[in-house]
């Protein structure tokens, strides 16, 4: 069984999201580090780049492919975690701590309660 | 009109084994059972297992099929003792590569093809429109599995396996029969490592493939299988290859016999080309630092900014850790040590030509 962390929200696109104050953490999920399996590089965004839900802003390569990681919600990047710039496997060993992608200053708070819940990824993955 | 997705016989066994299957050339196949990485380190390390049961299997027989399909293929069939095979080429008029393909001479009249998966039907039409009287030409490919067995412990897997039956020698071929079935394995293979591809009935096929992994291969998938070839600059069809570029100007002019006397379609191209020099080679890329994965048709520029060419080939190197690919560049860009910037997303990676293979066995 897939770890999904109670304290987190998510996405449709297996993106995790962590809301400290007005600023969110976020990540890809431990079924979607799976399924990408060997993270070998990881783009991430420039900071202080304003975004809207849904904007591509970072990349996730494996051996094989690469893959778009969303905005999960509007507001402006803070942060990219450089770690990975050293280490993209951190996504695969530690995908919800240490391997998290990158930090938005969220436009409205309430629109992180809006995704979706432990419960609801969890039916999602099925 | 719509595709269809063909199943090779051992479709049902992959999905079991934990397979994720992807479209390819046509046919519904696994493209990595746990990841890439761990499958591609298997082949380099101990033993994998491929299975190639997507790829064509023809048989050439009668009296002077070597002699024709010489005029046809661009390798010397001359070379061939009965048991031995070659890599050799299908040209169209142009000098252009159709296919590359492995041909293994059984016995004396009786040629085994193996050609790729996606390319069946044309090689099957371009070989029959010229056939002559006398010869019989079938395409077997939906009677045989295949599977590719590759790595250091590759022949201790066959030994398990066929106690008293001998491996041939590299480049070698071996038919037998067993409990009513034929079995054949060829000393050849696609990742730079020892190794074989074996071939059984399409019902058996499944059955040989769990014996094989019982006796310690990897199941592995198309993903490493390109990881691989692409370490040791061995050419994909379609990407490396196409109807547009000749294997000389690939670097594959030792498949291509410009001495033998019956001469093959696309010589004259091959011939002139020769006589005019190169316009581009295929060349061997690899970072010069740390970058984003190149991949196939994503472009290459000079350092001054100038477009080039655009990848056939890419991935990162699982066993150098580091970016590599192949592609076209125009002769005076492909010398060694020249460097030039891969677009990567809009993001420029140097990249410097190197010597080919990337990868080096020891």
């Amino acid at each position: 069984m897939m770890n999904v962390p109670e304290n987190l929200r998510y996405t449709s696109d297996h993106e995790w999201i962590l809301l400290e104050g007005d600023v969110a953490k976020v990540g890809i999920t431990d079924h979607a580090q799976e399924e990408l399996t060997d993270v070998v590089f990881v783009e991430l965004p420039d900071e202080g780049r304003a975004c809207d839900a849904e904007d591509p802003v970072a990349v996730v390569e494996s051996v094989k492919a690469a893959s778009d990681i969303y905005a999960p919600i509007a507001g402006e990047i803070v942060e990219g975690n450089a770690e990975l710039e050293g280490d993209p496997s951190l996504a695969n060993t530690d995908p919800y701590g240490a391997g998290w992608i990158f930090k938005i200053r969220v436009k409205d708070v309430a629109d992180v309660e809006a995704l979706l819940s432990p419960d609801d990824y969890k039916a999602l993955l099925g | 009109m719509s595709e269809i997705i063909q199943e090779t016989p051992l479709a049902a066994l992959h999905v079991e084994l934990g397979a994720k299957m992807i479209p390819f050339a046509g046919w519904n196949m696994p493209v990595q059972y746990t990841s890439i990485m761990d499958e591609h380190t298997a082949v380099r390390e101990a033993v994998g297992i491929f299975d190639i049961s997507h790829m064509g299997q023809f048989f050439l027989v009668g009296e002077g099929a070597e002699e024709w399909l010489n005029t046809i293929l661009t390798n010397d069939i001359a070379k061939l003792e009965p048991g031995q095979g070659q890599y050799t080429f299908m040209l169209n008029e142009n000098g252009g590569v159709i296919d590359d393909l492995i041909i293994y001479r059984q016995a004396p009249g009786r040629i085994f093809l193996v050609v790729n998966a996606s390319m069946i039907d044309e090689d099957y039409a371009w070989l029959e429109k010229a056939l002559p009287d006398g010869l019989t030409l079938t395409n077997e490919s939906d009677s045989w599995a295949g599977m590719a067995v590759q790595g250091p412990n590759s022949p201790g897997a066959f030994a398990a396996l066929f106690p008293g039956v001998d491996l041939p020698p590299r480049n070698g071929l071996h038919t037998w029969e067993q409990d009513g079935e034929t079995l054949v394995v060829c000393r050849t293979g696609y990742t730079g490592e020892d190794g074989y591809e074996f071939f059984s009935s399409a019902g058996n096929g499944s059955a040989w493939f769990q014996r094989f992994v019982d006796a310690g291969a990897k199941p592995c998938g198309l993903g490493a299988r390109d990881t691989l070839r692409l370490e040791v600059c061995y050419p994909l069809n379609g990407s490396d290859l196409s109807p547009e570029r000749t294997p000389r100007s690939a670097g594959l002019g030792f498949a291509v016999s410009l001495t033998k006397e019956c001469g093959f379609i696309g010589k004259d191209v091959v011939m002139q080309e020769k006589e005019d020099g190169f316009k581009e080679r295929l060349i061997a890329l690899e970072y010069t630092g740390k970058g984003a994965p190149p991949r196939a048709h994503y472009e290459v520029f000079t350092k001054e900014g100038e477009r080039l060419t655009e990848l056939t080939s890419g991935v990162l190197s699982p066993s150098l850790k580091q970016g590599i690919a192949m592609a076209y560049l125009p002769v005076d860009y492909a010398k060694i040590g020249t460097l030039v910037d891969i677009d990567v997303r809009g993001r420029r990676f140097e990249a410097k030509v190197v010597k080919k293979p990337f990868y080096k066995k020891g």
